[in-house]
Order: C-alpha cells, then structure tokens, then sequence
C-alpha cells in the first residue's frame, strides 16, 4: 500500500500547551450575550435578500420591544399603581369615580377598582352559597388538595392509597358536605340490595370452589363483581340517605369558582372509568365492541361541547320516565362526562398503544386472562404514561366549564358577568376589573397545570431512556 | 376410533363463543337501553303535546338575523323565509367565519412558530408570552374581551372612527369597507385568473422537464407570480376597468337619526363577526405555533447538516429536506386544530353572531320547540365535517408513511 | 519557545497540492476554548486519521472544514479558496468538500438513488438522466446497486453508510471528511464500512478521518494525529504513532484503547 510521502518531516509532538484565551467579544460575555441572542439575527449583510430580512428583523424587534413594553407599563399601571385599593368610607362605586362623575379621583383616570373585587369575592369563589356553610366547601376543597398533593409527591408513603381514596370515596364525601346530603333513607331497598349483593358474592364464592361445576368456576368473578356492586350502591344510598344535620344548599346556590372546579374534577374523575372501558373496547377484538366503542368516541368528539350542553339541558329530561327531575348541574355533569370520556379513550388508547406488544404477550405467556393481565400489567403502565395527557385533557375541560354558562349554569365567568351587573358598583372600570381578575384565576390554574404536565412529561421520559 | 382429535369444549369455556355471547349480551343491552329511552320520550313528548317531525322546516320564520354574509346569499326576510333557510343560513355563517379563521390562524400560526424558534430572544419570548397567554384562558373570555372591551369601545353609531380615510371607517355598527361591485365584463377577467392559473401549473411542467433535461431552472415562482398578476390586470384593462365600488357612505349633517352610516353603501361586517374572527384566529393560532414547532423541531438536526454538506443552500434546503419531513408531523394536528376552531364557532351563541347553534339552537329552538329534531340537525352538521376531517387525516397519514422495514 | 512544528511541505511544487492549510485556528463556545491554535496542512491525496478522547475537539475541528462550524480566529483555507463568511466561498467549499455522518442522516423521505440525486441536480445544475448515472456508477462502487430504489429505513446499518458514502462521492468531492463514521453501527457492519473507505483511499481520494478504527489507521493513514484539549498533541505516521508514542497524554490515550 502506497504510503508515499514526506517521511519524518510529518511527525509532531507538542511541547507546550497553546495558550487557553478568552473568547472574542462576540462570543461571550454580556456583550456576546447580546450578540447571540439579539443581534445575530440581524447582523447578516452579505447579499440584498439578507440584508432586507435583517433590516426587517431589526424593525420588528423594535416594534416589538416598544408594543410589550408599553402593554407591561400599562398593565402595571392599571393593576397597581393607579388602581384604587380600599373603600373606606363605604361609598362603593363612588370611590371608583372621577371627578366629572362626582367622585375624587381626576380626570381621564383608568385603572383597576379593587374594593369592587373584595366586595365581590365571596360571590365569584362560591357564587350564592349560604355563608354559614362555607366552611363545608374550605372543608371539601383543604382534604381535596391535601389529598391531591399527597398523591402526587413521590416521596410520600401510602401514595397509591390515598389516590383510590381520592377517587372512590372523596366524592361521596363532597357530595353529603356540599349539598348537605340527607336525600331520605329507605331501610327496605337499602336491606334488598344489601341482601343480594351478599347473595351473588356467596354464589361466587361458592362457584369458585367448584361447587356448581366447573363452567360456573370460570364466571365466579362476574357473580363477585355483581355481588360488591349492590353491596357498595346500598352504602351509598345510606351516606346519600343519613340526614347529618346540614342545611341543605341547592346546587342553584353553587356558583363561581366552586361550579367551576365541580364541573371539572367532576368530569375528569367520572370520565377516566368510562374513558378506559371505550379504549380498551376501541382497540378490542370483538366487532361488536369495537364498532359500539369507536361511534361513540367518534360522536362525542364530533360535535361542539356547547351543542351537547343544549341537548343535556334540553333533552335529558325527555329521555328520562316521568317525574325524575333533574338538576339543572346534574344534566350539565352528564353531559360534560360523556363529552370528556370521549376524549379521555383516546388519551388512554394512546398510552395502550406506545406499551410494547412484548407486554402483552408477555402477560399471556404467564397464563392471566384478559382482565387480568389488563388491570394488573397493562393499564397501570399506560396510565402512567398518559397522565400528561389527562393533565392536558384537563385543562381543557378546565377552560371549557366557562361554556356553562351558556345554559345557565353560574360558573367562575357567570360569576363575573352577574356581578357586572350590580348598580351599586357601576363604574367605567367595572367590567375591565371583573374580567381581569377572572382571566387572572384562570391563567394561574391552567397555567400552573401545564407546568405540572411537563414536569411529569419530563420525568417519565428520563425514566424510559436508555 | 378415528377422526375425533379434539374434545369437545363446554360451550362456557371455549373463548371464541365466549365472545360471542358476551357482544351478543352487549348488543341486548344495548337495545333494551335505546327502547326504554325512546319510550320514555315518546310518552313525554304525548304528554306535552308535542310531535315528532320535520315540517316545521317549511314554517317561516318570524324574527330578524343580522345581516350578514349569510343573510346575504340567501336574501333572508322575515316572514317570507322559511326555517330551512335559516338552517342554511347558519351552516353558512358558521363556514364563513371557520374559514376566514382558518386562513388567518394558519398565517399567524406560522408565523408565531417560526418567531418561537428564533435566535433572536426578542421574538422568542414575545411567541411564548403570546402563546402561554392565550392557551391559558378560556375561548368564551377571550371573546367576551374582545366583543365587549375592544368593540363596545368604538365610536357611537353617529360617528366614526376612519382607519383608511373615506374609504374605510369603524363605529359601534361594524366595520365599514368599500364593496366591489363587478359589471359587465368582469366576468372575463374571472376567466383570465382562472386561466392564468392554468397557465401556471403549465409553466411548472415544462420548468421541471428542462430542468430534468439540461439542469437549469427557471424562477417558476416569479414567474408564475407575474402571470397570475399581470394577465388577469391586462384583461381587467382592455376591457376597460368593468369594476366599480360601493364606498361607504357617511351623513354627518341633517335629522339626527339619519346620521351616520347609510344602508346600501358599501360592506359592512357586524362587530359580532369581527369579535368571533378575531377571537377563534388568534386563539387558534397560539395551538397552531406549538404545532408548527413541534413539527420543525421534530426534523433532526443531521438532516439540515448532511444538506448543507452536500452544498445545497439554505433555501432548497428547507424546500426539499426540512418541510417535507416537518409537514408530515405537522398536518395531523394541524387538521385537529381547524376541526376545533370550526366547532369553536359555535361559541357566537354567547354574543348572537348568527351562526349555526345561536339562530338554530337560540332563537329559532324557542320559536319551534322541536329539541330533539333540531338539536340532532344541527349535531348532523358538525358530526359530517368531523368525519370527513378524519377521514382525511387518515388518507393523509397513510399516503406520506416513511418506508420502512 | 521552540515548538517542533512540522508541515508537510511540497517536495515537487505544484504536484503536491495542499488541500487544507489550517493556521492558528481558535474556536469558543460560549466561554470554552474548544480548539486551540490548530495549525494542519494536508496534502493531495493523504490519509489523516484524527483521533482523541471525547471532548478533545476533533469532531469540532473538521466540521469548521465545511463551515457546519464556524471558527473565531486564524485562516483556513480549503482547495486555495479562503473560508470566511463569504457566502460564494463557503458554496464553492461545500461543492467540494462531502462529509460522511456518524448517523448517515440520509432523507428519509428520498430513495436511495434520489438521496444520491438530489445535490448533483441542484447544485451542480447536471441533467436528471446524467446525475442518475452518476448515482448508480458510485452506489455500485459502494457494492449496493440493487437498493436503489428502496428507501433509508429499509436498511441496515451499515447499507445506510455506504449509501451516505456514495452519496457524498456523488458531487464529485476533492476531500472527504468521516466523522467517527463507524460509532453507530452494530459490530458486524463495521467492516463493510472500513472497506469501502479503503477502497476510496486506495483510489487516491484526499481524506480526514475522525474514528477510533485503529486498524484502519494503520492500514491506510498517512498520519495519525491525536488532539487532547482542543490541541493537536503528537501527530506521527502510523507505526511509529502506534509503537512509539511521544507525549504522556498519547500514551495514556492509546492504553485505554488498545488495551481491549
């Protein structure tokens, strides 16, 4: 192999170390800084078409600098500087008046009215509940978020407890505190469903040791499952039944930020069971299943939420026999959940499907059925996998709760709109006040619930690198 | 004995007929769920008085629309058009504003994206504040925001506030802008577009052959540009200028009811359509700019770098490596998006733009009381475009799949 | 101060062209000194084998070669065209300079020929028939014409890179440049890689490689050198870099990586 060339002349060794120098301005520095971040972008001349985008660059920019700076000051002013903080005298609207209204503050004044809001808080965090029973919703929302967080912080003990609990029993909690329970005991049905849900477990138990033949072995689970429903509808009926001494709150009384909230956790929380039950029917290998499964995922995601909120509030009570009456809440719930179990089957369907089919086929390997190997190794990784998903999901719905207020339902923006309305606090800067503040609290919930979405989007995807 | 090899399953164990029971149990369930429901309904519905059926359609309608694109095409009025017509009217209004929406989110969109990936901090920040912002706050606030504080700001109806002026003017009625008015041999010059565009994609063929022949180019976009500028321009000319305008019309002295913008005179877009347009575009075009970043970002860096090595510039670069690998992230959500920002427009019902659920379901349901017919037509509209979308999407996917083993 | 600095310098005048003169080339990011005073002149038709722990500054070096890279201070001259912001310099440098990837970063949504196509066609304006000759002529210098109109996932590793290699042989390079081209490859690709660089460096081509392939070094280089710290430490012909190492850091260097 020819290697022909300069012979020694070609070796070199290095003797001292070349000089470690500090990098030219453009690099680094305040000014490099500057340089790479700012003005890099505009700095290229070396042909017509460069040097235009480059001028143009520049020009925005400055637009842009003087736009953000102008809206920060103002916003800065409206909120803070200028804004009228207290109304001591109790004159309400007339602390927000100028002089040309009869009021002390100059002319062309234009900021925020805060004794308004103060005035106005109860009614935009709970809307018209009664204030002596407040306590019970500070009650419902300090063991909801103690709870939450406690679920959520890895390095707690118990976590996986106290998040069943948060779903299974939490609810059944708020519902008696929140409305006051107390719906009216009926110690027979209570006793008939009691007495057969004992009677389908027996039976399952029973089947399972072989006692009714083998076929029947393989259905005990069914008989069990059956059996602990009846059993857990009649505790049910007899918290929701056991009168605790609360004043009842109708839910026309709810309003505002609780609504809100209710509406939503509600919807996420209902939603998630059904949610799973579409997915895996979705992905199922029965026709029927999957058929049932995919129009229903498909209808619900195909119309507008508004639309299903006319029909839940419309049409649910033509669905219903005679004389069920449902709360105006009850149907707006309804509704909301299905719409969200729609979405929700997707989310999860697509955490089924980023698990390898090595799981799969490893859980039939080792012999569990199919319900089996979905609820012991399948669903606890999807669902971990897609929670960013259901945080997502969950702004969403978060956000989409304002269109309650369309039908009637006082949520946080119906909250705000009504209190609009009040002749007492008429000023310019009423409405201005109101929706900023209302924007305000929604921006830090879904803003903050994003973060949380990536951070755990984050860490799940450090924990399957490799 | 021979023949046998299997022994027979007991009918509970075998999984396959196990399946079938259990869809078959589905199945019952389901219809028995369904009869019961219709049952009832129809027992509330004869109890109330009411019937089933579609013939309130040729009905008509008592109560006035405003005017709009809409109301326009159908030439609506009251007491002569028929519910029908206000279906239609609605499904109209509805696509209108979807697609002025779709077209200005998209721009924006891209736009925001593009700023988002900048080195300039300037614009980087600006595309996060922007995005964060908007993503965060309910649709329905950002409407109210922009219908209330933006719009209810403008000048009283007798007067106005001149964005281009005497052409173009602002007040509490809408906004005003010059309407073309097409005469006599316009049509021809229609035909000279149409034409010129047929003419480019011409032009785009033979490029591609000499190019594929000799290995010049042409500059097809320029030229296709001029063409489709200049010929429609030339027989506008030639045929001398057969289009006239409706300018505005403003009356500011006389009987003070009279004053202000006059009927008839020039177009007009009624501020609930601009705050619907505004709110849905610049709502959608924050979800739009992470989609568009995603996409852009999803294209490995090597691919850029293997294309510059090979010494092709930048900008065939981005034609040929970098957006056909970054449209195939992008298109399906960005399909989602238009979905939503379409059946986002149903959100107008909160400030009466009349379009599809705020003349059906507001106006014209308490008119009729026929829910379930109308709730359902109205579901018909948007369940049909969800449909055709997905099926899209999935036509899409499936023609742009990268090869692989 | 006596630094043994040695160039190759042309024995013959003009028949030794010197492809790339790098002199006193510095480079930072940010605050870090990544190369520091690089000077390497390579001659027509060498064979350089650049390699060196991570971190050291190799792969930074040659990428400043085709500007993918941009250096802060001193000359780099590449085929006597100078490489400083000058957009027609870095075009005309980029034409002749092809540079094979640790991970092939071929087009996905291209053929194989269509890979090899698309710069030919674009850059050097060549006719679609001739480009497509050109592409089956190097695809089977690469021993894989029957792929060519397969796309990148369908295959292997190792078929990748050779395509990369063919491709980048497609505009016709005077210098080619290999970062770490076998890294990425499972064990048993490795070889159909190195021989089809073998291949090329016996056909004459001018060559930078970054690899830690030490059998192909002493097979084929002219010069090892090794660059520790964003320095060029010792740089000497193969079995003499190999038998006899001069700096601590080379030794240090070379027992970490022979020693398996």
């Amino acid at each position: 192999m020819s290697k022909t060339k300069t012979d020694n002349a070609v070796s070199f060794v290095r003797t001292e170390e070349a000089p470690l120098l500090p990098p030219p301005a453009t690099q680094a520095g305040m000014i490099g800084w500057l340089y790479q971040n700012i003005f890099a972008s505009m700095s290229d001349f070396t042909s017509i078409g460069a040097a235009l985008k480059s001028l143009m660059v520049a020009f925005l920019t400055v637009v842009i600098v003087y736009a953000l700076a102008m809206q920060i000051v103002g916003l800065v002013d409206f909120a803070i500087l200028s804004a009228v903080w207290s109304d001591p005298e109790g004159v309400k609207r007339e602390a927000c008046w100028t002089v040309e209204q009869g009021g002390k503050l100059p002319v062309g004044w234009h900021a925020a009215c805060w004794p308004f809001i103060s005035a106005k808080a109860k009614f935009i965090l709970y809307g018209a509940y009664p204030n002596e029973a407040l306590w019970r919703v500070n009650l419902t929302y300090a063991v909801g978020l103690i709870g939450l967080v406690w679920a959520l912080t890895p390095v707690l003990p118990y976590r996986k407890y106290v998040g069943v609990a948060l779903l299974t029993l939490y609810p059944v909690m708020a519902v008696v505190l929140l409305t006051g329970g107390g719906f009216g005991l009926s110690a027979a049905s209570v006793g008939v469903y009691t007495i057969i849900g004992l009677a389908l477990i027996s039976i399952g138990r029973l089947a399972r040791a072989r006692r009714f033949g083998v076929a029947a072995a393989d259905l005990s689970g069914v008989f069990g499952i059956l059996g602990w429903g009846f059993v857990i509808f009649a505790a049910l009926l007899v918290v929701l039944g056991v009168d605790f001494n609360l004043e009842k709150v109708d839910t026309r009384d709810w309003g505002g930020l609780l609504i809100t909230l209710v509406v939503a956790i509600t919807g996420i929380v209902a939603s998630l069971p059904l949610g799973i039950l579409l997915a895996l029917g979705r992905r199922s290998q029965m026709p029927v299943a999957r058929f049932l499964s995919t129009v229903f995922i498909e209808f619900w995601r195909g119309v507008p939420l508004i639309t299903v909120l006319f029909m839940a509030s419309v049409m649910l009570p033509l669905f219903m026999p005679e004389g069920v009456n449902f709360d105006m809440l009850l149907r707006a719930l309804i509704g909301v959940t299905l719409f969200s179990a729609a979405y929700m089957a997707e989310v999860v369907r697509g955490g089924l499907q980023a698990i390898d089919m090595g799981q799969y086929e490893g859980a039939d390997a080792v012999g569990l059925s199919y319900w089996q190997s979905m609820r012991l190794i399948i669903l606890p990784q999807a669902l971990t996998h897609v929670i960013p998903g259901i945080v997502n999901t969950f702004i969403g719905l978060f956000k989409d709760t304002s269109l309650v207020s369309i039908v009637g339902i006082f949520d946080l923006l119906g909250a705000a709109q009504s209190t609009l309305a009040d002749p007492a606090w008429s000023t310019p800067v009423q409405g201005i006040t109101g929706y900023l503040v209302v924007a305000t609290i929604f921006f830090i919930f879904c803003f903050g619930m994003s973060r949380y979405s990536i951070y755990m989007e984050n860490k799940l995807n450090r924990g399957r690198a490799h | 004995m021979s023949g046998k090899t299997k022994a027979p399953t007991s009918v509970l164990n075998d999984a396959y007929l196990r399946g079938v029971f259990f869809q078959l149990a589905l199945a019952a369930g389901l219809v028995l769920l369904f009869a019961w429901l219709i049952d009832n309904t129809l027992t509330n519905l004869e109890n109330q008085g009411k019937s089933l059926g579609f013939d309130f359609l040729v009905r008509t309608a008592g109560f006035q629309i405003s005017q709009t694109f809409g109301t326009w095409l159908f030439d609506y009025q009251v007491g002569v058009s028929t519910y029908l017509d206000v279906y239609y009217i609605g499904i109209v209004n509805t696509f209108l504003v979807a697609i002025l929406g779709i077209v200005a989110a998209t721009v924006i969109g891209f736009a925001l994206g593009i700023m988002r990936l900048s080195s300039n901090l300037i614009f980087k920040s600006f595309a996060t504040v922007y995005i964060e912002v908007l993503r965060n706050v309910p649709l329905l606030l950002q409407l109210f925001f922009w219908y209330f504080a933006v719009l209810r700001a403008m000048p009283g109806k007798r007067e106005k506030l001149e964005l281009i002026p005497g052409l173009v003017g602002v007040n509490i009625t809408g906004l005003y802008m010059p309407a073309p008015v097409p005469m006599d041999g316009f049509s021809y010059c229609v035909m000279a577009f149409v034409a010129a565009v047929l003419i480019t994609f011409g032009v785009r063929h033979y490029a591609r052959k000499r190019q594929e022949a000799t290995g010049q180019t042409l500059p097809v976009f320029a030229i296709s540009v001029g063409i489709i500028i200049l010929l429609p321009l030339l027989v506008f000319v030639l045929n001398g200028s057969p289009l006239s305008w409706s300018i505005p019309e403003f009356k500011e002295t006389g009987a003070i009811l009279r004053r202000g913008y006059q009927p008839g005179a020039g177009m007009l877009l009624v501020p609930e359509m601009l705050a619907v347009w505004l709110a849905l575009t610049l709502y959608t075009a924050a979800f739009i700019a992470e989609i568009v970043r995603a996409g852009i970002l999803a294209v490995n860096k090597g691919q850029t770098e293997a294309s510059y090595a090979l010494g092709l510039r930048p900008n065939i670069t981005l034609r040929l490596v970098v957006i056909p690998q970054a449209l195939r992230v992008i298109i399906p959500p960005l399909t989602s998006q238009y979905l939503n920002l379409t059946k986002n427009s149903s959100l107008a019902v909160a400030i009466a733009y009349p379009e599809l659920v705020s003349v059906f379901a507001g106006t014209a349901l308490n008119q009729v009381g026929k829910e379930i017919e109308m709730i359902f037509m109205m579901m018909a509209v948007y369940l049909t475009f969800s449909l055709l979308t997905a099926a899209f999407m999935n036509w899409f996917n499936a023609r742009v799949k990268l090869v692989e083993r | 101060m006596a630094q043994a600095k040695a160039a190759a310098k042309s024995q013959s005048g003009s028949e030794n062209d010197v492809v790339v003169s790098m002199q006193h080339v510095n480079k930072w990011f940010g605050q870090f000194h990544v190369l520091r005073d690089i000077n390497l002149t390579v001659e027509k038709g060498e064979r350089i084998v650049v390699c060196g722990p991570s971190g050291s500054g190799k792969s930074t070096l040659i990428r400043c070669l085709n500007r993918l890279e941009q250096h802060q201070d001193g000359d780099i001259i590449v085929h006597g065209i100078e490489l400083n912001n000058d957009v027609k310099n870095i075009d005309e440098i980029r034409r002749e300079v092809g540079m094979v990837f640790q991970h092939f970063n071929l087009f996905p949504h291209l053929s194989i020929l269509e890979n090899c196509m698309l710069a030919p066609i674009w850059v050097r304006k060549t006719p679609r028939a001739e480009a497509e000759d050109i592409a089956m002529h190097f695809l089977t210098r690469v021993k894989i014409p029957e792929q060519a109109h397969k796309y990148p996932g369908q295959l292997s590793g190792g078929q990748q890179q050779r395509v990369a290699i063919a491709r980048a042989l497609c505009m016709q390079p005077q210098l080619m440049l290999f970062d770490e081209p076998t890294s990425a490859l499972d064990p048993e690709m490795i070889k159909e890689v190195l021989d089809t660089m073998v291949e090329l460096a016996e056909d004459g081509m001018t060559m930078i490689c970054v690899t830690h392939e030490m059998g192909f070094a002493r097979k084929v280089a002219n010069r090892v050198i090794f660059m520790d710290d964003g320095q060029i430490v010792e740089q000497n012909e193969p079995e003499a870099f190999f038998n006899n190492p001069q700096s601590d850091r080379t030794k240090l260097f070379l027992s970490q990586i022979l020693g398996h």
